[in-house]
């Protein structure tokens, strides 16, 4: 076959059992040279199986890899990395501490006698980071000092002092700003034109559609279908993940709204100085779309007092709010989602029930006493109520998966019987069932008179469920207007330039 | 694929329920095969004195679960009992009735947590560091107060909290050890079963979980401090009732061994884990362990051999366990 046809990577019949259960059922997954070949299904479809198959991490059952047309079978992710496989996961692998060109040569130094040869090295390094070219990075500048877009260009530069062949992206725009999202993109085209050849694995499909040449998909550990991206729809691709189990997704709960349930005045936060003013009614879900770094986290962390107030005031129900902090919010009847679901959220050593009810004990305690079984009989009912997939109110949280997770926190706001919603980034990282069931559940708060601040960086989904959208830009709300009225051209033109009417 | 079934749950929290028992019994299983201390050691006179000899870091060891559970340390907890030792001493000398030096001695154990609590939360250190500073401070109070020797005082009732054999007789053993089993047995409720230590646990786990949630983070860190010296002060008041005197230098390194029962109870230094019954068991262990190997008349680094090694070893199978499960 012609050297330049020939796939430089098949995987084929690939097969893992864990236990009983099957992760993955022969499955075919070949990549050409220079190739973007997505990678999507719902978590658990098998997908980091399969790259921890390919990464060495997992030896298949059954199955076979050619790699350049040879048979390939790494025992170790090192083995892996030197076949020129490397793998960027979500959670990047950088020591903070260090700098740019520490963390990029980290593990092969040039070295004399243990002593690092620096020149060499940064010439090295210079020369990768052309490739990938990103003004926040300097080869001294410490890591922990770059934001998040640039911490995973370093590791992609570090995957090319490797001189990977294959780089494997897991969800690698999950934390970036649709600007950081498109940088990134450039460079991925400008790594395909180098002949890296990339595995693209990510949620968001309408990206998926942008940058891959190819798509599959897996479901259950099977492939459900590939094919050129140009040529199978995002409702084929949805259909495809899913098997049919979201007909709609985003189901509408009709919704009235009503009066003032929220009024923001000129406040302003102390991590964030610029006034906000907007107002929300009753059984309204007001949508704020906005860049990272916007102030719409910000804005909401202030309302509910968990971040110092510099000026301005809120009212909730007529009443202003200004003193106090969590606990005198959540009497004043709010309820803030955390958009880090990890690392705030939720207590993830702690149970399901427990997590639920931290915010809200007074119906199971008699004198400082908690009545534990009426607690989690509680608990079973929130689980049926909100389809958590669990075992039972005590199993721990970290088990779970990441939607379930949150139904979890977002349960919670419920329970503690809030009137106004904050949520932030209600639907990152998780499964497409998941998020339409959080849509469909924002939908019946409304239509209970619940009022919803809707945040979130994902535009068609605040376009989806939202009767309004406020932008925010450098921590100011720059336009509202009803949902109909905005597009998703518009929401990023006003987003990134602060400017309603973009020309 | 994540889901364990209901039955099989069970079991595995059975297993580490009783984790920390198996290695207990082991360790009494153990010495009473020796042949050299098999006849003594089970013993009830042996075992009172066991249980005696393991109130000082019993008592100690009940605040520092909920320390270490909030995800805290309190290396200050030797200082504190050595400090508050020397108060009832003081005190009962300067002609106090008993109970008040009793109450001065328990007081000051809490004022110290209650230091120690508010520097944390207020300036936001790490515990680490606010109670090593407070191990410094607090050792050298006492010193000064009793001017560098020991202090001496009256024997009175006090005295008889420790004793092996108690009057009246009908206690069987020393009214301290009452002391502790009703203590552990009310903190294990309280831990369990109360808004305060579900409160402790999530602040262990995520405390901007707990902030998030409207808990009160820094208040409930300052009560669980103070609770934790105040547990101090009562085992200073108990060495001082098996010494019957103030000694400013009693008790040096003592805060690692009940760190160390905690620990090897199932106390996991970055919160959100441990129970009191896993930190008395820890504490039977070492004191079990120190019994034996005395018996056996084992020089005393052989001793802190095994309990370094008992250490490492209950901490790695918790580890094990954990990853398992997760």
């Amino acid at each position: 076959m012609d050297e330049s046809r020939r796939p430089l990577l098949r995987m084929e019949g690939i097969s893992k059992h864990f236990g009983a259960t099957c992760a993955l059922e022969a499955v075919d997954f070949d990549l050409q040279r220079g190739e973007v070949h997505a990678l999507v299904g719902e978590n658990g479809a098998g997908k980091s199986t399969l790259i921890k198959i390919l990464s060495g991490a997992v030896r298949p059952d059954q199955g076979t890899i050619w790699l350049g047309g040879r048979r390939f079978a790494p025992a170790s992710p090192l083995e892996s990395r030197r076949a020129g496989i490397s793998v960027i996961y979500q959670e990047l692998n950088l020591a903070p501490h260090l700098t740019v060109e520490e963390n990029i040569t980290l593990g092969r130094e040039w070295h004399a006698y243990g002593f690092i040869r620096r020149r060499r090295m940064r010439e090295k390094v210079r020369e990768v980071l052309s490739l990938v070219h990103h003004q926040e990075i300097a080869p001294d500048i410490p890591v922990q000092q770059l934001g998040m877009a640039a911490r995973q260009i370093v590791e992609i530069a570090r995957a090319l002092l490797e001189q990977a062949r294959i780089l494997v992206m897991d969800e690698p725009t999950s934390s970036l700003t649709g600007e950081d999202s498109q940088r990134l993109f450039g460079i991925i085209r400008r790594l395909k034109s180098q002949d890296v050849s990339i595995i693209y694995i990510s949620h968001f499909l309408e990206e998926v559609q942008e940058v891959a040449d190819r798509i599959t998909v897996l479901r259950d550990g099977q492939k459900a279908g590939s094919g050129r991206s140009e040529e199978i729809s995002l409702d084929r691709i949805i259909g495809m993940m899913v098997g049919g189990e979201v007909k709609e997704m985003f189901p509408r709960v009709a919704h009235q709204p009503g009066p003032e349930a929220l009024l923001a005045s000129e406040f302003k936060g102390k991590r964030m100085p610029a006034a906000v003013t907007l107002s929300l009614r009753r059984g309204e879900i007001f949508g704020i779309a906005g860049l990272v770094g916007s102030g719409r986290t910000e804005f909401l962390r202030a309302v509910f007092g968990l971040d110092m107030v510099e000026g301005g005031w809120v009212r909730v129900g007529g009443d202003e709010i200004l003193t106090g902090g969590p606990r005198e919010r959540i009497r004043n009847g709010l309820g803030l989602l955390s958009e880090d679901r990890q690392g705030e959220g939720l207590a993830l050593s702690l149970s399901i029930v427990d997590n639920l009810t931290l915010s809200f004990f007074a119906p199971y305690v008699r004198l400082g006493f908690l009545r534990v079984g009426r607690q989690k009989k509680a608990g079973w009912d929130w689980i049926q109520r909100m389809k958590i997939k669990a075992t039972g109110p005590t199993q721990p949280v970290q088990s779970l998966s990441g939607g379930n997770q949150q139904k979890v926190a977002l349960a919670r706001l419920r329970h503690q019987n809030a009137d106004v919603f904050l949520l932030d980034e209600p639907t990152r990282g998780i499964d497409i069932v998941s998020k339409s069931q959080i849509y469909e559940w924002m939908g019946e708060l409304a239509s209970r008179g619940k009022s919803i601040l809707f945040v979130s960086s994902y535009f068609p989904e605040l376009l989806g469920v939202c009767d309004r959208i406020a932008v925010f830009h450098r921590g100011q709300q720059v336009d509202v207007k009803p949902t109909e009225e905005w597009d998703e051209e518009g929401l990023l033109a006003a987003a990134t330039t602060g400017r309603s009417e973009a020309l | 694929m994540k889901e364990a079934t209901g039955g099989n749950r069970r079991i595995r929290l059975l297993v580490n329920f009783l984790g920390p028992f198996l290695g207990l019994l082991l360790v009494i299983l153990i010495f009473s095969l020796l042949p050299d201390v098999q006849d003594r050691f089970l013993r009830l006179g042996n075992l009172k004195s066991v249980a005696t000899q393991s109130v000082i870091v019993a008592l100690g060891a009940l605040g520092m679960t909920f320390v270490i559970i909030s995800g805290g340390i309190d290396l200050s907890a030797a200082s504190n009992i050595a400090l508050s030792s020397c108060v009832i001493a003081f005190a009962v000398n300067a002609g106090w009735p008993p109970w008040l030096g009793i109450l001065a001695g328990v007081l000051v154990g809490g004022l110290i947590g209650f230091v120690n609590g508010t520097l944390i939360t207020t300036l936001r250190l790490v515990p680490f560091i606010v109670t090593l500073g407070m191990l410094g401070i607090a050792r050298g109070v006492a010193k000064w107060m009793a001017g560098n020797q020991k202090i001496d005082a009256p024997i009175t009732w006090v005295n008889e909290l420790m004793a092996r054999s108690p009057r009246p007789s009908w206690l069987l053993t020393a009214p301290g050890v009452w002391l502790m089993i009703l203590l552990a047995v009310a903190m294990a409720v309280v831990i369990r079963f109360t808004v305060f230590g579900r409160h402790v646990f999530a602040i262990g786990s995520n405390e901007a979980t707990a902030r998030l949630c409207g808990i009160r983070t820094k208040r409930t860190k300052i009560i669980i401090y103070v609770l934790a010296g105040l547990f101090c002060g009562l085992s200073g008041v108990m060495e001082f009732s098996r010494l019957t005197v103030g000694d400013p230098t009693v008790a040096v390194g003592l805060e690692l061994d009940i760190i160390a029962a905690v620990v090897i109870g199932g106390g996991s230094l970055s919160g959100g884990q441990g129970s009191i019954l896993g930190s008395m068991i820890g504490v039977f262990i070492m004191a079990f362990l120190r019994n034996g190997c005395t018996m056996m008349g084992w020089p005393n680094y052989i001793q802190e051999i095994i309990i370094g090694f008992i250490i490492v070893v209950a901490v790695s199978l918790d580890q094990l366990r954990y990853r398992r499960d997760s």
